[in-house]
């Protein structure tokens, strides 16, 4: 989870257009690959994934219009299920919210900015296993930039980013800095 | 995020840090609603409940909220110990610290226990108080704080501009002293009412208000809480030990009946950190009326203390 300082950005990969389409398109194919919105679940891993997730369950909306929105989207946080937990400063906690249905026999479909190490996302299914037992579960990313330290893969990609260690993505979103990009930048500093 | 070393006193935090521990306690309670309870970030560390006291509610509370963070529990009581054989109090935690403690949860009838413990170089713990003479019980009043916020602050921020009257016998209570400090902290306007002989010297150097008189308490400065706390009778020799002339006459006086709790805000809440003498401090219809929360400020202890746990016991080791 990023928290960029404003303006620091390096080079915009993503502009909010290019970010729209590959929201557009993820959403076309959950629903072709899901066979339909019929028990699907998004749940966004706050802070980003959580706006994601909102704006890709409007986006199913639109085009299913059976699919509701407000009733299919929630927000997991993993805080609590993190190995580094010993590692960093203590982490402030987010708030989970499922759909009130629950996630049982759902198609849960997980949802974060950043596919890096893999580890948030290891997190989040040990979440998930505390909540209910969803039938699939699946993960959509804005961006994959690489770098696995778990065999864990998205199954919907925004964008394939290459990237060396020592770089740093930031994602910016409306609803939290105030402006939609994706950047890359040489930084080092603070891993993803 | 801070990062609690110890948590020894209320004092020892400001009010960012205060809201902080809250709002943790916040997340804390809304998993608890959930059907799977147990929660991994604690998994391979050890608590030790160092109890030297009798309790109940406390210890359990604790207890309880360690293993709902995976944490193993080990509980001591100095009953069936080398305690009954004179053991030393560095010696019993020497021992503790060799069999590997993260974290010690102490009760002592010594205030400054928990201090001695944290500072004098015996272990590499974290220590968090649970309770030391007549000195602190920082928890108790992180619930107490989280009860009285969720129910008149909208369950967010700090306490500002709520009035909160402390009641009863503050010479002995370690409540009263923590939650004056906390409550100040977070903003709250916080009045002592006792008889002298149960306010302790030096009061008037706290940072809160003291009365003699409940009735005028309760008319003029209209509590938002009222917190009635136990008369200590193990802390006084017989009959009162000469603090009140009865407990009839200090029912009547400092009690919380039903006139007075009908004179209460509609909003008013009535906390007791327990246990209760029914009958002396507060009556039953109060104790079990609409505006008492005493069975939800135990429900608050777990969560509160898991966040005290998990903000103690995460985050780089300088141990």
């Amino acid at each position: 989870m990023t928290s960029p300082p404003p303006g620091t950005a390096g080079t915009t990969v993503l502009t909010s257009e290019d970010m729209h389409r590959a929201l557009r398109r993820i959403a076309h194919e959950i629903l072709e690959q899901c066979h339909g919105a019929e028990d699907l679940v998004l749940l966004g891993i706050p802070t980003r994934g959580a706006t994601l997730a909102k704006r890709l369950a409007e986006i199913l909306g639109e085009i299913e219009p059976a699919f509701n929105p407000e009733q299919r989207c929630g927000q997991l946080d993993v805080t609590l299920y993190r190995d580094d937990l010993r590692r960093l400063a203590p982490r402030t906690l987010g708030s989970t919210a499922l759909p009130k249905a629950g996630i049982d026999d759902a198609t849960v479909i997980l949802v974060d900015d950043v596919l890096y190490s893999g580890r948030t996302v290891r997190a989040a299914l040990d979440a998930l296993g505390d909540y209910g037992r969803p039938r699939t579960v699946r993960l959509a990313v804005l961006v994959d930039r690489g770098h696995r330290e778990l065999p864990i893969r998205a199954d919907h990609v925004g964008k394939n980013l290459p990237t060396s260690r020592t770089e740093r993505v930031t994602v910016r979103l409306q609803e939290v800095d105030g402006m939609d990009d994706v950047a890359i930048a040489p930084a080092e500093g603070s891993r993803q | 995020m801070i990062q609690l070393r110890h948590l020894l006193a209320t004092a020892d935090l400001d009010r960012a840090s205060a809201v902080e521990v809250l709002d943790t306690a916040a997340t804390m309670a809304a998993t608890q609603a959930r059907q799977i309870k147990k929660l991994p970030p604690l998994r391979g560390r050890t608590v030790v409940n160092l109890f030297f006291e009798d309790s109940t509610r406390t210890r359990i509370s604790f207890e309880t909220a360690a293993k709902r963070l995976s944490a193993d529990v080990i509980n001591f009581s100095p009953k069936g110990s080398s305690v009954s054989k004179g053991e030393s109090l560095k010696d019993t935690v020497l021992t503790l610290g060799a069999m590997g403690t993260d974290a010690i949860v102490v009760r002592h009838a010594a205030s400054g226990a928990p201090h001695r413990i944290a500072h004098s170089g015996w272990t590499n713990a974290a220590v968090v108080n649970a309770g030391d003479g007549t000195h602190e019980h920082p928890t108790q009043a992180l619930l107490d704080a989280y009860t009285i916020r969720h129910h008149l602050a909208g369950g967010t921020g700090d306490l500002a501009g709520l009035s909160v009257v402390i009641v009863g016998d503050v010479l002995h209570s370690r409540v009263a002293r923590s939650n004056v400090r906390l409550l100040e902290t977070l903003g709250a306007n916080v009045t002592l009412v006792a008889p002298p002989t149960l306010l302790p010297v030096g009061v008037e150097t706290w940072p809160c208000a003291v009365s003699y008189d409940l009735d005028q308490a309760i008319d003029q400065i209209k509590p938002d809480a009222l917190m009635m706390l136990r008369v200590q009778h193990e802390r006084m020799s017989a009959a009162g030990g000469g603090y009140f002339p009865s407990p009839a006459e200090y029912q009547r006086e400092y009690g919380l009946d039903v006139p007075r709790l009908g004179r209460l805000a509609d909003a008013a809440i009535v906390l007791h950190p327990g246990p209760m003498n029914r009958g002396l401090e507060i009556t039953s219809a109060a104790a079990d009326g609409v505006r008492s929360v005493i069975v939800e400020q135990v429900a608050n202890g777990v969560a509160v203390r898991m966040a005290v746990l998990y903000l103690a016991l995460t985050g780089k080791e300088e141990r």
